[in-house]
């Protein structure tokens, strides 16, 4: 029987590695789209372990609402990535450093 | 059911009149998009009006308790509409020097406003992380917009990641007190931590807590977690960063508020270490790298940071007295803001900004009223008695006496006489040095209009600060 800790455990691992993601990957901004993503379903499978174990349907409410608002985040992160990669020809993440001081 | 419509009636306008606008943006063929400008202003002000007169002014909650309607969102989400009125006049002076003037970019900035309102009213965990979501999506789009820019887009890029990685942070707190409590409301939360849970939970609340404060701060622009503040203010026209710096932070102010005061003030012991540190490292960083600084926009965000430390100290407080010296402080802020960052757009010249710190040097002689009014704002923003800044300092200033840290106003006082510094340059660049060019300020006669009611409005209520504050104590208790 899989247990409530078990669960949140694994959940914070993830999270762990989207976070370390965001920070230690250096070379390419999808990874980090990729990170991000990750990082909302560690968030996901906290709530649905939560829901499950306190036997309370408004955890999975929320599920649903971070998926659909993850749907348009990375919806507006692509294009944000369109953009960029239009102007400068690389999506090198020690490239974007024009800004700085 | 239809009393639960009234009490979102000025949401659910606004979100009926934002899509129209969309709509009516096709249509209008113009260059400078004056009918979906107009429109829009007009949005706000109906906003407004439903706003001050259809919503009743006691505390009422509706949908299942997650969404309240209180004085408290009732004045904060007036001066957001009003603000973001006076912003969107500023930005399409700015949208017009540099011929990119887009429907969308107003439409935008409706969204952005509902997304605020949502977080004024927000009465549980899910229309907090709504509310934050529709907010920043927006912001993150209105800078991409200027597409051909190569810092809008880098800057679009750095807000986007960091952006999302704080709402991830502010998620995980979120979910570990939905785990410690079981409900998502706030007043559940409130009542779930008040009435002595067992360590176990606790630790789990506080657990939760700690990722909250940290997504917090995220959002205002605290030191450690104010690495994107600059960079976004450079990078992005300054019509977004007008914007970012004004209404958002009024919006940051009711998310502190809803999530550490309704909901979490029994754990006050907890998040005050927190901020304590937040805040004297905010001061002390946005004060002394902002000497440093030569683009005004990057200036202005270092003082952005520096204000974020000052207006942390009335939550810091824990009392009704500080939330309302915080909500003081927060839209003084925002004023002032917004005319510094509107006197950089009136400087501007068609297709050139004047972000750097020599675009002032000789402004009162070319033109002395303008100088005028950046000398009050700038004034203001240092703290020097009567102006509005002096009292906004003042106020929290005595709130954290009153709770005992004395030593921590003694270092607030220290940081903002440190801070004056760069702020008196700017008067000594406009009042003291040669102007590099001679030529007249060009810009239309709305933008001088509103910039010079905004200069006078800092100077005015700097002489009846009390009116302004009686109004924040009222929407606080």
């Amino acid at each position: 029987m899989i247990t409530l800790g078990q669960v949140l455990l694994l959940a914070a691992i993830l999270f762990c590695i989207s976070v370390a993601g965001i920070f230690i990957n250096r070379k390419n901004v999808i990874i980090l789209l990729m990170c991000i993503e990750l990082m909302l379903l560690s968030v996901n499978m906290n709530f649905i372990a939560f829901s499950h174990f306190l036997h309370d349907m408004n955890g999975q409410v929320f599920v649903f609402f971070i998926l659909t608002v993850a749907a348009a985040e990375s919806a507006i992160g692509l294009a944000i990535l369109v953009v960029l990669f239009r102007n400068r020809n690389t999506i090198n993440v020690e490239e974007l450093s024009s800004l700085k001081g | 059911m239809l009393s639960q419509i009234q009490l979102v009636m000025p949401e659910l306008a606004l979100l009926i009149l934002a899509s129209f606008a969309l709509v009516l943006d096709t249509y209008s063929s113009s260059k400078e998009k004056l009918l979906t400008f107009r429109f829009v202003q007009a949005t706000l002000l109906i906003i407004i009006c439903l706003i001050l007169f259809t919503t009743p002014d006691t505390q009422s909650y509706s949908f299942n308790n997650h969404f309240i309607t209180d004085p408290m969102s009732i004045i904060l989400k007036t001066v957001i509409c009003i603000i973001s009125l006076v912003v969107f006049f500023y930005s399409h002076e700015y949208l017009k020097q540099h011929e990119n003037v887009r429907g969308e970019f107003f439409v935008l900035g409706l969204f952005a406003v509902l997304g605020m309102m949502i977080m004024s009213s927000a009465a549980s965990l899910l229309t907090v992380y709504l509310g934050l979501e529709l907010l920043s999506l927006s912001l993150y789009a209105m800078i991409a917009m200027h597409k051909e820019s190569l810092n809008a887009s880098e800057a679009a890029m750095k807000y986007f990641v960091l952006g999302a990685l704080a709402s991830g942070l502010l998620l995980y707190g979120i979910s570990m007190l939905y785990g410690a409590t079981g409900v998502l409301d706030l007043q559940g939360i409130s009542i779930a931590a008040s009435s002595g849970i067992d360590s176990g939970m606790k630790l789990i609340m506080v657990f939760g807590l700690v990722f909250i404060v940290v997504g917090i701060a995220f959002k205002l622009g605290a030191v450690p977690f104010h690495m994107w503040v600059p960079d976004i203010y450079e990078g992005s026209p300054t019509a977004v960063t007008l914007f970012i710096s004004t209404a958002p932070k009024i919006a940051a102010f009711a998310m502190t508020i809803r999530l550490l005061s309704d909901g979490l003030q029994d754990l006050l012991a907890d998040w005050q270490g927190m901020l304590i540190i937040l805040s004297i490292l905010s001061m002390a960083t946005g004060n002394v790298i902002a000497i440093s600084q030569t683009n005004i926009k990057r200036m202005l965000a270092y003082s952005t940071i520096a204000h974020v430390g000052f207006f942390l100290l009335g939550i810091i407080s824990g009392t009704a007295s500080g939330y309302a010296g915080s909500m003081f402080y927060i839209i003084v802020y925002a004023l002032m803001s917004m005319g510094s960052f509107g006197m950089v757009i009136l400087l501007g010249k068609k297709g050139v900004e004047a972000d750097r710190l020599e675009d002032f040097k000789g402004l009162a002689k070319r033109s002395p009223w303008y100088a005028f009014i950046m000398l009050i704002l700038m004034f203001s923003m240092a703290g020097i008695p009567p102006l509005i800044g002096f009292w906004a300092k003042w106020f929290v200033i005595k709130e954290v006496i009153a709770m005992g840290f004395v030593w921590l106003a003694a270092v607030a006082v220290v940081f903002s006489v440190i801070g004056a510094f760069y702020y008196l340059r700017i008067v000594k660049l406009m009042y003291f040095d040669e102007p590099e060019q001679m030529a007249a300020i060009k810009a239309s006669r709305a933008i001088r209009l509103v910039l010079s009611m905004n200069g006078m409005a800092v100077l005015i209520l700097g002489f009846i600060p009390g009116a302004l504050m009686a109004l924040c104590i009222s929407a606080i208790t």
